[in-house]
């Protein structure tokens, strides 16, 4: 088993998954000769050709549009957004046409359309290339959301998502793509849409989080162990369908919940966790709730001291840690 | 001897297309079903047997001409709400479509799901309708992608109110199916009113048609009132789109007869002089008046039609009726794939 980078991970998937099904396609803006912005489609074209590697035009909403209709008829479509700032334009596709189709139809038409886009904030993404867009697709019901938050995960989940009959959201955190690395297999495995996974026990309370966040939150939780308090890390992974039960069953064993999401805090998606655990694990709580979210403004502001401001570093999961810690 | 000569004219017109009389007198009968199944939506609608109707009255003409070309099992349709015409050719039944306005569990479409007039039927290939106009724009040509790269030889028809092509992605599909050469036929049924918004203030341009030239490819202009023309400029397209050269729009010049919805009232926004002026474009009138001139319809034969069609509508109004409706503990299936 190899190490390798995120970024490596979801392009050995699209490799994978391309040679061993002739109906997998992939189309964007820059996803052929450039092998894309971030390069997750690297040596793509080269391999499998214009026809299944397609250079879209600048248009957001028919990158969807024309993926669901593929989609439709017999392909799997991968449609990557260059960024997750720049789907909005394919709301509508995503949101009344991919989620809507087989429910509208009563099941006769599905959608398996996997949408892919780099979100959250990196070194000087600003306000239009950190965007964290979660909590709008996580609302609606009909898509499934994921975010992994290691390579093994990247392959494995982008993989479920390919071969998954409905439309799958896939997103990543792009601070991950160069500094995340893990091990994983040359072969094929896949890693199923919808369970969370404890990626290290603890005692003392619980943290839900996922992407880059998950990375932050391990780190933080290693530093709170030296000062003698056991973090239990959750890895969310599936936002939506969410695995409610997994962390139900930590809270019940901590008796306390923090939950850590980069996206602005109001309405986030650390809301529905902090929800679902308020109104199911009211008694096993020994404290309130707590969320650690980014603030609410619209993005991360680009000059370095703004920047570091609105991060969710692991010291601010540090700080967050020792308070609900002492609650 | 002069009525003769213009009568052998005429005739020569359908046969110069490659119609058959039959043909052409199917292509009435059609036109006709969905008159008289639009007649019977509004009456139920009326008679509160249904919530809502939405339909297309004056737009049959072109859309059984548009659809005759295509092969009704291989080739995809993508509808708009206004479609009821253009499905009945492609195969659905009058039942279908009052299952649907009814909202019964057996709808096709969507099992009582979606409002009336929101068309889909998966074994006559028309894909699912939504509310959002010209979403199904992009849809048809990655139907039409998918049918070029699998080499299926499948050509996919889009249909849509000059109202929706103001919408980005109606020119984006019309962009992405130029440049990969899809195999389309890229429909706009123009009414002049998008609800009440009359043309002048929809677009600057004269006609839907010129737009095609600023995505490279043909556009081309048909009066919906003339059943022949319609049918042949789909047939050159769908032709061309077979040859492999790509997509083609098509506009219809179309009367719409009656209001947006049954929730509209046309009579609010158009003159009383206007709507009579439209009614003499009516597709039905003229098409009949074509096929008495050429001797093909008669009083007697008229009636005939109108009986047939009258007694298939009664039926399947009553076997729409009679089917169940949804129960609550069906809703939330289908939400993704059942095994």
């Amino acid at each position: 088993m190899a190490e390798i980078r995120y970024i490596d991970a979801i392009n050995q998937a699209h490799h994978e998954e391309m040679a061993q099904d002739a109906r997998v396609l992939v189309l964007g803006e820059d996803v052929g000769r450039k092998g894309g912005v971030f390069g997750a489609t690297m040596g793509l074209v080269e391999k499998f050709g214009e026809d299944r590697v397609i250079d879209t035009p600048l248009a957001e909403s028919s990158i969807a549009g024309v993926a669901i209709g593929m989609a439709c008829n017999g392909l799997l479509p991968i449609a990557e957004f260059q960024f997750a700032d720049f789907i909005h334009p394919a709301f509508n596709q995503i949101v009344s046409e991919a989620a809507r189709m087989r429910y509208r139809s009563n099941g006769v038409y599905g959608c398996p359309v996997v949408f892919r886009a780099p979100y959250g904030g990196s070194h000087g993404t600003a306000l239009y290339h950190s965007q964290s867009i979660e909590a709008f697709y996580a609302h609606v019901p009909g898509l499934k959301v994921v975010a992994p938050s290691t390579p093994y995960d990247a392959k494995g989940m982008l993989k479920a998502a390919i071969r998954d009959p409905d439309p799958v959201l896939f997103l990543e955190h792009k601070r991950m793509y160069r500094i995340v690395r893990g091990e994983v297999p040359d072969g094929d495995y896949t890693v199923p849409i919808g369970p969370a996974v404890v990626r290290r026990p603890g005692r003392d309370l619980s943290l839900f989080a996922y992407g880059w966040m998950l990375s932050e939150s391990l780190a933080a939780a290693e530093e709170m162990a030296r000062e003698g308090i056991e973090v239990e890390v959750v890895d969310i992974r599936t936002l939506a369908p969410l695995d409610t039960a997994t962390i139900l069953k930590s809270v019940a064993k901590t008796n306390r919940a923090l939950i850590v999401y980069e996206d602005n805090q109001f309405l986030g998606y650390g809301a529905e966790i902090a929800a679902r655990i308020a109104e199911e694990a009211f008694f096993d709580l020994d404290a309130p709730v707590m969320r650690l979210a980014g603030p609410d403004v619209p993005g991360i502001p680009f000059a370095k001291p703004l920047e570091e401001w609105f991060s969710i570093s692991r010291g601010k999961i540090a700080a967050s840690i020792r308070k609900l810690a002492a609650y | 001897m002069v009525s003769a000569e213009a009568n052998t004219t005429v005739e020569a017109r359908h046969r110069a297309l490659g119609l058959s009389d039959q043909d052409v007198l199917e292509m009435y009968y059609y036109i006709a079903l969905a008159r008289g199944l639009d007649d019977r939506m509004w009456v139920l609608q009326r008679a509160g047997k249904a919530m809502f109707v939405i339909s297309g009255p004056g737009h049959e003409g072109c859309q059984v001409a548009a659809m005759w070309p295509m092969d009704k099992k291989q080739d995809w349709f993508v509808p708009f709400y206004r479609s009821v015409a253009a499905c009945l050719v492609k195969g659905m039944t009058v039942t279908d479509m009052l299952l649907g306005l009814f909202a019964r569990a057996t709808d096709p479409s969507s099992g009582g799901r979606q409002m009336p007039g929101h068309y889909g039927h998966p074994r006559f290939k028309i894909l699912s309708t939504s509310s959002p106009v010209g979403t199904q724009y992009p849809h048809a040509v990655g139907i039409a992608y998918a049918s070029k790269l699998r080499r299926t030889g499948e050509i996919t028809m889009v249909s849509i109110g000059e109202g929706g092509t103001s919408q980005g992605d109606w020119h984006e599909a019309l962009n992405f199916a130029a440049i990969h050469k899809c195999p389309v036929l890229l429909i706009v049924e123009n009414n002049e009113l998008a609800i009440s918004v009359p043309l002048r203030k929809q677009m600057a341009v004269p006609s839907v048609a010129v737009r095609a030239a600023g995505y490279g490819m043909p556009g081309v202009t048909a009066d919906g009132s003339d059943v022949l023309e319609c049918y042949r400029v789909a047939k050159e397209a769908y032709d061309r789109a077979r040859r492999g050269e790509g997509p083609t729009l098509i506009e219809y010049r179309v009367p719409r007869l009656g209001s947006h919805s049954s929730d509209d009232q046309q009579e609010r926004y158009r003159s009383r002089e206007e709507l009579e002026q439209v009614r003499k474009r009516d597709p039905l009138l003229t098409f009949r008046a074509y096929l008495e001139r050429v001797g093909l319809l008669n009083e007697s034969t008229l009636k005939d039609i109108a009986e047939r069609i009258r007694r298939d509508i009664d039926t399947a109004t009553d076997e729409a009726d009679r089917a169940p409706l949804p129960q609550p503990d069906t809703a939330r299936r289908h939400l993704f794939f059942e095994e």
